[in-house]
């Protein structure tokens, strides 16, 4: 049957979906101007008012994954038709590409890009793992002092992390642990444990106990209840928690600043070091910055319903 | 052959013991009903029988053999919760088969286990289905289904019926009543049910705050209840309690209740018998069930004239609540007998379905006449 409006109601309804569009709209905006700055040519980039419609290219992506230095002299003729037509976009804005004998050197872009990845995912899956273990012993066992440790557990988020990044930077670089995956996968695994904990609970107290009972009597131990009925009940919470863990390690920008430099440097802070000799090139920045984006919004694509039914888990009782 | 028995046991939550000094021997393919208002121990026997609660002191013997240390998954028991919790994520199938795939059969032989449980419960059709595209009942029959594919020892089942509607549930009553003449295993079952526990038991176990009450057969507690408790708890309408003196009157004794001008009128014996039973001269009470409560609508001999005040006219029968003294006593009358509230009627009660009580401990006198 279809709703009956008042005219009151309509008048509501409308309105709330502009509030929604505005919204939408506002929240778009920014990576709106991130995409298309990255395809721009440089000279559009920074222009005012801006530039809306141009011939989009790929020149800053082309930027973004090679070595360069400026030219100090125009090239050759021979050189420039010679070169394919990518390097010609390099040579047309005044730098060149370095190579070693043939081969054209690659800029750290990649392998930052694959830190950032090696770490995040690595150190979501400890978080979630562990987190999701420590949840389900909260919440299935009597743990002395219960209440005392679960507040423990969250008061180490009541801080701002940052707070405590001299001590910790102390720290890591006396077990020589700066600049190692290692040492910001520990470090991310930690931040994110404390959330897990929380989350997962809430998400393992509503799956009834009476399943994992009925497992036990049918013959299955407690570990094998856990992994057969348990997990796959709760995927919905781990696939929620762990975007919120992936994309808390994956923009983490400060401890991965001061505590790496080279070879675990994620690209948080290697992309805005990509200043081009003289000025900002911010399309090249806009293009990091944009592929930088993309794991996190597909993956956050991929399990959008697992989000929605996650953030609003609990929120209403049956 | 399953012989379950409990020895002694006792079972604290903290400072509350739920489970005071449980002995209880089930025999063999016997349908067992454990009977007791909500919070009387009940669940946490059953729990403890099948290994997903422990026990403080006592022990629990399956086929003579001592379980209480044993894991649940080693006691070869099968439970039926009252929330089914058939698993989500799996289908029909997958649910009846997941107790066999711990047992590492063949897939043959689990597919065969599977289709047999299914046919004999009527669910073959569902088994592709998930248990989210199942009613009430046939969820509860997949839940029955998934705890006898593996021909366990015993059947334990939580009040599996609970929270199907009035109808299903008599509907589930007769099944599980076939499935168990059919299939014969020992099952324990526990309801706050009582018509449950008697249309199903072959002996009833009533319980209240982790006491045993009495053990018997579904017309042993209902005709004979051990005491006040089992006496109210059986039985709907709920047994009439009074406070009640014993005269003797020439060839016959006299029952007076409360505030009333006269007694009703029992065999002379029934002094000999209270005396038998252990009865003091005061803190008697008088139990009688409604149908006990003779009603007439003329004076005869024997009759005393009281005031009908409630009608509760249930179809096949009336219920009627007859002001004695101080006292209300519901009688059960044929459908229309007492046409209207007001009327004057003519009762008496029927020795032979007469019970007395000790006051003080709730202990029945043993009085049969």
């Amino acid at each position: 049957m279809a709703a009956v409006q008042t005219p009151r109601q309509r008048i509501a309804n409308r309105l709330a979906i502009v509030a929604v569009i505005v919204t939408t709209i506002i929240f778009l905006a920014p990576i709106y101007w991130i995409a298309t700055t990255a395809f721009k040519p440089r000279a559009l980039a920074t222009t005012v008012p801006p530039t809306v419609v141009f011939q989009p290219e790929i020149t800053p992506f082309i930027k973004l994954f090679t070595k360069r230095v400026q030219l100090t002299q125009p090239v050759d003729e021979e050189v420039y038709e010679a070169a394919p037509w990518w390097e010609k976009r390099i040579l047309d804005g005044g730098e060149r590409v370095l190579r070693v004998g043939d081969s054209v050197q690659l800029s750290a872009y990649p392998d930052r890009f694959l830190n950032s990845l090696i770490i995040a995912v690595t150190s979501t899956l400890l978080a979630v793992s562990m987190g999701t273990l420590t949840a389900y012993g909260f919440s299935r066992f009597r743990v002395p002092g219960e209440q005392d440790w679960l507040f423990f557990i969250l008061s180490t988020r009541m801080l701002p992390p940052v707070v405590v990044a001299i001590p910790m930077f102390l720290m890591y670089r006396a077990v020589g642990m700066t600049d190692t995956h290692l040492g910001l996968i520990i470090l991310y695994t930690a931040f994110n444990l404390s959330f897990v904990v929380w989350l997962m609970k809430g998400f393992i107290d509503e799956i009834p106990r009476e399943y994992e009972e009925a497992a036990l009597v049918d013959g299955y131990t407690r570990m094998q209840a856990f992994f057969k009925i348990v997990l796959p009940e709760a995927a919905t919470g781990i696939a929620a928690t762990g975007v919120f863990c992936f994309i808390i390690a994956w923009n983490e920008y400060a401890f991965a600043l001061m505590l790496t430099n080279r070879d675990a440097q994620t690209a948080p802070p290697f992309i805005p070091a990509q200043v081009g000799s003289g000025l900002t090139d911010w399309t090249t920045i806009a293009a990091g910055t944009f592929l930088f984006l993309l794991p996190v919004a597909i993956f956050t694509f991929l399990l959008r319903n697992h989000l929605l039914r996650g953030m609003s888990f609990g929120a209403i009782r049956k | 052959m399953t012989h379950i028995e409990l020895r002694d046991v006792q079972k604290f939550f903290g400072e509350v013991q739920v489970i005071k000094d449980m002995n209880l021997v089930i025999e063999d393919n016997e349908f067992i009903v454990m009977l007791g208002p909500s919070g009387c121990g009940k669940t946490t026997t059953l729990r403890a029988v099948a290994g997903l609660e422990t026990i403080d002191e006592g022990d629990i013997l399956i086929d003579g053999k001592v379980v209480q240390h044993l894991k649940a998954a080693d006691r070869d028991i099968a439970f039926v919760f009252q929330s089914f919790s058939l698993y989500p994520h799996m289908t029909v199938y997958e649910n009846i088969a997941f107790p066999l795939r711990a047992t590492g059969q063949s897939r043959a032989e689990i597919d065969r286990a599977v289709r047999q449980v299914a046919d004999v419960l009527r669910i073959a059709p569902l088994l592709k289905r998930r248990p989210s595209a199942l009613s009430g009942g046939d969820m509860q029959r997949v839940a029955i289904g998934r705890a006898l594919v593996r021909s366990p020892k015993a059947l334990l089942m939580d009040e599996p019926i609970g929270a199907l509607d009035a109808k299903l549930r008599e509907e589930m009553r007769t099944e599980i009543k076939r499935l168990h003449m059919q299939q014969g295993s020992t099952t324990v079952y526990v309801t706050h049910d009582q018509v449950e526990a008697m249309a199903l038991a072959d002996r009833i176990v009533i319980m209240n705050e982790g006491v045993l009450q009495q053990v018997g057969s579904p017309d042993e507690v209902y005709l004979h209840p051990a005491n006040l408790f089992v006496a109210q708890f059986v039985g709907s309408p709920v047994m009439n309690i009074a406070e009640a003196q014993v005269a003797e009157a020439d060839s016959e004794a006299r029952v007076v209740m409360p505030g009333a001008a006269e007694g009703f009128v029992f065999p002379r014996n029934l002094l000999g018998r209270l005396e038998a039973g252990g009865a003091k001269g005061d803190g008697l009470a008088l139990g009688i069930r409604p149908e006990g409560v003779l009603v007439e609508r003329e004076r005869r001999e024997g009759y005393l004239p009281v005031e009908a005040h409630i009608i509760e006219p249930l179809g096949s029968h009336d219920i009627i609540d007859l002001q004695v003294g101080t006292q209300m006593l519901r009688a059960r009358t044929k459908a229309g007998f007492v046409p209207r509230p007001g009327e004057k009627v003519w009762v008496r009660i029927d020795p032979a379905q007469a019970h007395f009580f000790d006051v003080e401990s709730g202990r029945s006198l043993g009085v049969r006449l």
